[in-house]
């Protein structure tokens, strides 16, 4: 057993152990793994040399499933089995989702809660859907990696909302995997274009993706990314496209699609159609449906004109957030195009002549994202040199909560950066009042029924007062990844009040429980293995971080105070050599209070340095 | 310097209204540098607990210090005199009238050119309403006659953004 060593000061302690982190682009069509190999980020292929896994997952019935290209082979023949697109329905339900009538699911309903797939092996959340293409990612990273996996950042729509950023987390923790850190498509994208070309300045990505659309502004400067506006529509997409041209060339034909396997058939033949276009000025959609067989010539000028109505709600939404950031079109000195949809001529034409310059075409528009990921998850791995990547990103959606006549009140405006916290003062109105109840919504009207009911809290254990006694102060916090949490206490006696989230559209913590339980991806022996190795890599990464701390900060402490951390240090090491993994999760937790005053000096003088540092430059 | 700080200490700046905005996004981007959670991802819950409290503090206090009004009424605050929102009893009556007469313009604003030309004239008082308000703060020290003019200019505020959705609806 190795026994915790303190180096001696100006000794390094790291031995430049790097660990593996990867970024995961989970995409609409399409999902990709990128890892920082050699200091260069490169996407990880499968073993057939293919960087992309198509986002789909077919349930083959006695528990096996295809996932990726071999599940895509079957889509037509067995559409209901077969769940593309599915990011489209996380964190949402049945009303939320457009056109779905036209999808060819049998769709489980649950009003109020997140829709459900009925497949051959019973309902599916999409949230467990997501999980299947998250593990063979997962998977091909071990393969690449072996077991070492030390964390993963998942990037998500800049314009997703709570619901759908949680569901995101749900399916990366069914997939067995460690997130670092959410982050938003668009940013990862420019930090994919930044760190390539060193820019500097205002910059606008426009991301198309095969469902959502995002168009961000931010402001690069010597390694910092901090987002200054962002905006979009979360389900508008080429998918959409996709379906104008099909129900185009249905109408050409006089037929119509009603089975779910004609459904299918006539979108798959409109995306080839489409993807065609977009280097042959003409192609032919065709198909075979059950009345027989269509074949509909179509030319580029067709498809633009599909396409006209999905660009010009993209235009508005870019016009939206050069106003929201009080910018010019020509302040923006460079226009960062991201997502399949963008291929087609029409889209970088318009958004070339609204900026007024050419969009950045130079990386592959399908890669970058993950490319950019996996900078970011090396970066939070402490692999990079530090100061070299800051990524400050905004809350997209303005946080509220239901008063009086279903108005929203406003407590976090969209366009923030996080994380941030705000507090509020709730009283109550009836003598002896113990509990009170509070609905968080999401969004930018004035309506509670206009916008997203995120979650309702319920504080109970109030100390019973008269009516308008109590100071119930209320903080919503959004952290990193742009998720939200809320604490209540009770100022004038202090009590801290229970709080019971009911997230309105996503899962619940025992429901993930449970779909870990039920052996999502892994059997029960699997997990305890997967969690005493969690658990081991937890204790190690802490140990060293501790001895870090105290070779770098030692003096901060007295040393009886260091006699203690290091106590608590080698209690840690003895219990990760050990097999259980309860005991070495106290262990953490014992090191994880006896650190705690320790940290707080730390950020103290690190804050002090900060400026000191950035004065003296100034001058 | 704490958590308990003033936004002022905390961005080592004068207690003044007056401010280089330069600056202050240089220093807090220097401060997100040192406090970011992102920083102190490979650590443990500690240290990332005391990284989150201090991110969140300095942004909070960059969000007050980059919005000249927020940081007006916090400037008064500071020296006693808190502004309470919304309240125009104290407002005079020569100024309630020029509220009216922007409402009854805007109403009655039928083109984007109109409206246009009104935002304008609300820029620019709002704009010397600023001055007049530094030279309160930074010369006179005058906090009450400070904390009624960041009264006003809430109004004025309001009124622009009417006239932005006015804009936004026009425009679409």
């Amino acid at each position: 057993m190795a026994l915790l060593q303190i180096s001696e000061p100006g000794q390094s302690p790291d031995p430049h152990q790097r660990r593996v982190a990867v970024g995961i682009d989970l995409g609409t069509t399409h999902s990709l793994v990128a890892a920082v190999r050699h200091g260069v980020a490169e996407c990880l292929p499968d073993h057939a040399g293919r960087v992309i896994l198509p986002s789909a997952v077919r349930y083959l019935g006695a528990g096996r499933r295809q996932i990726g290209f071999d599940a895509l082979v079957a889509q037509a023949e067995d559409p209901e089995n077969t769940i593309v697109s599915v990011k489209r329905f996380m964190g949402r339900s049945l009303a939320d989702i457009a056109g779905r009538e036209k999808l060819p699911y049998h769709f489980v309903d649950h009003p109020g809660g997140m829709l459900g797939l009925a497949t051959r092996e019973g309902e599916k959340s999409p949230v467990e859907v997501s999980a299947e293409i998250l593990a063979a990612l997962r998977q091909r990273t071990q393969e690449t990696f072996g077991d070492d996996l030390f964390g993963t950042v998942i990037t998500v729509p800049a314009y997703f909302d709570d619901a759908q950023r949680q569901a995101t987390k749900d399916a990366a923790k069914l997939a067995g995997l460690n997130i670092l850190r959410l982050i938003n498509e668009p940013t990862a994208a420019a930090i994919a274009y930044g760190l390539e070309n060193g820019s500097e300045g205002l910059y606008a990505v426009y991301d198309l993706g095969g469902g959502t659309f995002d168009i961000s502004l931010l402001r690069l400067s010597q390694g910092v990314f901090e987002v200054v506006a962002t905006g979009g529509d979360s389900a508008l997409g080429g998918d959409d496209l996709d379906r104008a041209l099909a129900e185009w060339a249905l109408a050409q034909a006089g037929r119509e699609a009603r089975s779910a396997q004609d459904k299918r058939a006539v979108l798959v033949a409109a995306r080839q159609a489409k993807e065609e276009l977009t280097t042959q000025p003409r192609a032919t959609l065709r198909c075979a449906l059950a009345g027989g067989a269509i074949d509909v010539p179509v030319g580029r000028e067709t498809l633009e004109a599909l396409a006209r109505p999905l660009i010009d709600r993209t235009l508005a939404a870019v016009r939206k957030v050069l106003r929201d950031a009080k910018v010019r079109s020509d302040d923006v000195q460079g226009v960062v195009m991201v997502g399949g949809a963008t291929r087609m001529p029409a889209v970088g034409e318009a958004v070339g002549a609204l900026f007024g310059r050419d969009p950045l075409i130079n990386l592959n528009p399908d890669e970058v994202v993950a490319l950019g990921a996996a900078i970011q998850a090396n970066a939070l791995a402490g692999n990079s040199k530090e100061g070299e990547l800051l990524l400050l990103d905004v809350i997209p959606l303005s946080l509220g909560i239901e008063t009086m006549g279903g108005l929203v009140e406003r407590i976090i405006e969209r366009n923030t950066t996080i994380p941030v916290a705000q507090a509020q003062d709730f009283t109550t109105f009836k003598d002896g009042q113990t509990a009170m109840a509070l609905h968080v919504v999401q969004g930018e009207r004035d309506l509670v029924a206009d916008c997203r009911s995120l979650a309702r809290f319920e504080l109970r254990g109030i100390p019973p007062m008269v009516a308008g006694a109590a100071r119930i102060r209320v903080t919503f916090q959004v952290d990193a990844d742009g998720m939200l949490s809320v604490a209540a206490r009770e100022q004038t006696s202090g009590v801290e009040a229970a709080i019971t989230v009911k997230p309105s559209y996503g899962l619940s913590d025992d429901q993930v429980a449970r779909m870990l339980q039920e052996g999502f991806a892994c059997a029960e022996s699997d997990m305890r293995t997967r969690a005493l190795r969690e658990s081991r890599v937890e204790a190690e990464r802490l140990a060293l971080a501790t001895r870090a701390a105290l070779v770098a900060d030692g003096d901060l402490l007295s040393d009886s105070e260091r006699k203690a951390i290091v106590a608590l240090a080698v209690q840690v090491e003895a219990a990760a050599s050990g097999n259980d993994h309860h005991a070495i999760d106290a262990a953490i937790e014992a090191l994880a209070r006896g650190t705690e005053a320790f940290a707080a000096r730390r950020m103290n003088r690190g804050i002090r340095a900060a400026l000191a540092g950035r004065k003296v430059e100034e001058v | 310097m704490n958590l308990a700080s003033t936004d002022f200490e905390l961005f080592d700046m004068l207690p003044r209204f007056a401010l280089d905005r330069a600056t202050l996004d240089a220093r807090w981007k220097a401060l997100q540098g040192a406090a970011h959670p992102d920083r102190f991802a490979a650590e443990g819950a500690p240290a990332q607990r005391a990284a989150m409290q201090w991110a969140v503090r300095i942004n909070e206090a960059y969000q007050r210090m980059k919005d000249p009004l927020k940081r007006a009424a916090y400037l008064c605050k500071l020296n006693g005199v808190p502004v309470e929102a919304g309240d125009n009893q104290a407002m005079p009556a020569s100024f309630l009238m020029q509220q009216m007469q922007w409402r009854e313009a805007l109403e009655v604003a039928g083109d984007e050119a109109a409206v246009k030309a009104l935002a304008d004239e609300v820029e620019t008082r709002r704009r010397s309403m600023l001055d007049e308000l530094a030279v309160l703060i930074d010369e006179r020290a005058d906090w009450r006659a400070a904390a009624r003019q960041v009264q006003a200019l809430m109004f004025v505020v309001r009124f622009a953004e009417d006239i932005d959705r006015r804009l936004e609806a026009l425009g679409q």
